[in-house]
């Protein structure tokens, strides 16, 4: 087995989507009173465009595209912070591809590398420790983001350079968290979702249990799920009878890949190296609770805020958002992306306006790449 | 004759300044690098061609030109001597003329290694005579360090259209047969590896190849071929996008039917990017009449260039200028043109 | 969000420094196997893991990758039945 074609595989989901046409026939959801279901994760909201399951599954399904692409909920403030540092002369500033387009209130990472910063993409933050060892008269920084998944990496990162006494790299750290947002989300009076398709590599980190609030507190299904076309469309079918039966449950659909209590390594090295912000500023939703780490005392040296004197605890604040810009309406399902006047005509994959048309992730960005004006024009 | 010829004239290991200065230094740069390999008819600065289809009633002259900066020079498949003779070679190939005569120009960063310079020039020499073309005139430039990356390439190719052969892209009609001729992203792929910034190490090659030989194949099994592109920069989704604006077509391709390496597969995998995207240089789509479209794939399968060519689609009318793909699953996307540069991505 | 993918560790790299090779469909990555390494490391050789960022997060379960699947089939098993079920039915009807 190699984990991968088996769950692509279109005859199994030809099955897969009969039954989901039989469940939905079942619930009594149509087109005009659809099944309101949320995939947090960005990456499932990209599988869904990629493999086109949007367009397969019936239109009594309506898929919300949930807050889980770290860079579409990016505040400008902290891109235009990276720029800062990334300036600094004694910086090599390191960064996942995915951040280096997102626009800044004055320029994006890639504009900043044009005029002159050194600015490297790596894969991995163990590549930018290496990079770190080979240039001990430069100070490397690398960019921390992501959710539960992506914060191990830095989190053993930082501890493999504090045995290896590393003074010259830091992490500039904008790790976030999954569940305060969608208790937010749930807590939203406008809020018209029916169950949610939980992000599967999240869990593999923090297990499953995290999500029991949203079961046990608002009554609503969640189903972790994986990545992979059959992954998701068995998790839509496993959502849709918990609606139909009238139950409220956190379910495991990934379980190769998902233990129940998480990874025991992962969790100790994030309590290890990180704490909970008081809050932590979303684009679009604004400032949430606890949604945010930063790193603790006992490793400051390796805290890009403290050494360089930027960052959420230094002097923050907040840049406004464009004008009329819909993304925070488009992240709690209020509308779709088409419905935003800016769609397409000021905010488009080359020129975003927000957050949401940034990332291939991002709601806006997936509809209109893999959907276009068509995707508009069904959008009544 | 008793005097032993000196091996090289050349001093030191690397290109300085002095190399571009306009003396002797140059001169010793320019015969024993350059001109001792690609023998132009004559040294003048100009080169003085003939060629019988030239006068042939009917036929067109072709002119293309064509920078390549390639990071690294030399990379697993070729090096930028070779990409430089098959991207000009492929251009005018696609384009339906049989190309005859290259220029070359260098510009060459203070420092680097002759060795590299003799290695490129001997590679674009072997990629000539495969290519059935003569490299006819050059020139040098050198820089100071730091103004270019180790060397830069030009080539400006000429060609003949025999009479009565068109290859543009707005002949595609609805119904066409969409081909392409082997494997995509390799040369996307073997670059990103590479380079190495991303530590990842695979077998994968570049696809790098001169492509007029097979054209001229096809064409004799598909005398009514409608049109090629090579899918180089922005990879197979940018030539089908130009393709179907320029024609006024929908182009639907097929996921299943698109032939990619496992390991194109996995590094785009592990980079979060889509191979319709990545480059090629050896790789081109060819749009036939569906009547042809067997004896086209049969006569490229027969041909060195085109071993794994299959159809991947074919052209439609409901919506002109667009380019879907039915993906494995049935479903079906937009491919739409790549916005700036492909990144990798972690999310 | 979080693009992971599944790599089989191939070759332990540096083992002080919990290093391992990772092989993806021929492409290979040294990968950091501080979250799987729950044993003696070489018993991770010939195993699957998801790999996010160059680590090797999570080990791939065969058994429950086989259980997902094994459901998959299940429903396919069970819409012939109701296909053949409906079918005979039709079949009855049409003798009435």
């Amino acid at each position: 087995m190699r984990y991968v074609e088996e769950f692509r595989d279109p005859v199994a989901a030809k099955v897969v989507l009969a039954e989901i046409a039989h469940v939905v026939d079942q619930i009594g959801a149509t087109a005009e009173k659809p099944v309101h279901i949320m995939e947090i994760c960005g990456g499932h909201t990209h599988a869904i465009f990629r493999y086109g399951l949007d367009r397969l599954t019936p239109p009594g399904i309506e898929f919300i595209h949930g807050p889980g692409c770290p860079v579409c909920v990016l505040p400008m403030s902290r891109i235009d912070e990276c720029v800062t540092l990334a300036e600094d002369p004694r910086v090599i500033f390191t960064t996942f591809g995915d951040a280096m387009r997102v626009p800044g209130s004055k320029k994006s990472l890639l504009q900043a590398k044009a005029d002159g910063a050194d600015i490297r993409m790596v894969y991995s933050p163990l590549d930018a420790l290496e990079i770190a060892r080979r240039n001990p008269d430069r100070e490397v920084v690398f960019f921390g983001l992501g959710f539960e998944t992506t914060t191990p990496s830095t989190a053993l990162s930082i501890q493999q350079a504090a045995r290896e006494g590393l003074t010259n790299f830091s992490v500039f750290c904008n790790h976030i968290t999954v569940p305060p947002p969608i208790k937010v989300l749930l807590d939203d009076p406008h809020m018209i979702l029916d169950g949610f398709v939980g992000p599967g590599h999240v869990s593999m980190v923090i297990g499953i249990h995290p999500y029991d609030f949203i079961a046990e507190a608002y009554d609503k299904p969640i189903v972790v799920a994986g990545f992979e076309p059959l992954d998701l469309l068995q998790s839509v079918l496993m959502v849709l009878k918990q609606i139909r039966d009238g139950r409220a449950e956190v379910e495991n659909q990934y379980a190769r890949v998902v233990p129940e209590h998480g990874n025991r390594v992962s969790l100790a090295a994030i309590e290890d190296v990180y704490e909970a912000r008081p809050k932590f500023e979303w684009r679009g939703l604004g400032e949430i609770d606890a949604s945010g780490l930063r790193i603790r005392d006992a490793y400051k040296a390796f805290d890009a805020e403290e050494k360089f004197g930027v960052g959420y605890g230094a002097g923050h604040r907040s840049v406004q958002e464009p004008d009329g810009c819909a993304c925070g309406a488009v992240m709690t399902g209020r509308i779709k992306p088409p419905e935003c006047p800016h769609y397409g005509v000021g905010c488009t994959p080359e020129m975003p306006l927000g957050a949401l048309m940034v990332s291939s992730e991002g709601a806006c960005a997936a509809y209109y790449q893999y959907g276009g004006a068509r995707a508009a024009e069904t959008v009544e | 004759m008793t005097m032993l010829k000196p091996v090289t004239r050349l001093r030191g290991d690397r290109v300085t300044l002095a190399h571009g200065g306009g003396g002797k230094a140059m001169r010793d740069l320019i015969e024993e690098v350059f001109t001792d390999v690609f023998q132009p008819a004559n040294r003048e600065d100009q080169a003085r061609l003939t060629n019988a289809a030239l006068a042939e009633p009917g036929a067109q002259l072709a002119f293309t030109t064509d920078s390549f900066v390639v990071d690294p020079v030399e990379f697993p498949g070729g090096d930028i001597g070779k990409i430089a003779v098959c991207g000009t070679v492929n251009d005018l190939a696609v384009g339906g003329a049989r190309p005859l005569w290259l220029s070359a120009a260098f510009i060459i960063e203070e420092g680097c290694e002759i060795a590299l310079l003799r290695r490129i020039v001997a590679s674009m020499q072997a990629e000539a005579d495969k290519a059935g073309v003569t490299i006819v005139t050059g020139d040098t430039k050198v820089v100071g360090k730091g103004s270019a990356d180790k060397v830069f390439v030009t080539t400006s190719g000429v060609g003949v259209i025999p009479p009565g052969r068109d290859l543009r892209a707005e002949r595609i009609r609805p119904g066409d047969v969409a081909i392409v001729n082997g494997v995509l992203g390799d040369h996307g792929a073997a670059i990103l590896a590479a380079r190495g910034d991303m530590a990842l190490s695979t077998d994968i090659q570049s696809d790098c190849q001169s492509l007029n030989g097979l054209i001229e194949a096809v064409l004799g099994a598909a005398p009514d071929a409608r049109a090629a592109r090579d899918a180089t920069r922005g990879g197979l989704a940018s030539a089908l996008n130009e393709m179907a604006e320029a024609a006024g077509v929908s182009i639907e391709i097929d996921e299943a039917s698109l032939p990619l390496r496992a390991e194109v597969k996995g590094m785009c995998e592990i980079l979060g990017l889509d191979p319709l995207y990545l480059a090629n240089e050896g790789t081109l789509v060819l749009f036939v009449p569906a009547a042809q479209a067997d004896a086209a794939i049969g006569a490229m399968r027969a041909h060195e260039a085109g071993r794994d060519t299959v159809a991947i689609g074919t052209a439609g009318q409901h919506e002109p200028g667009r380019v879907t793909m039915r993906t494995l699953f049935g479903g079906a996307r937009l491919v739409d043109m790549l916005v700036g540069e492909q990144l990798p991505r972690i999310c | 969000m979080c693009l992971g993918i599944p790599g089989q560790i191939v070759e332990i790299t540096d083992a002080d420094r919990l290093m391992a090779m990772a092989e993806v469909s021929g492409v290979r990555r040294e990968v950091n196997v501080a979250c799987v390494a729950t044993g003696p490391l070489d018993d991770l050789v010939g195993a699957w893991t998801l790999i996010h960022v160059g680590f090797a997060m999570s080990l791939i379960d065969e058994e429950e990758a086989a259980k997902t699947l094994e459901a998959l089939r299940g429903l396919g098993e069970a819409q012939e039945t109701l296909e053949a079920m409906a079918d005979s039915a039709s079949a009855l009807e049409g003798t009435q």
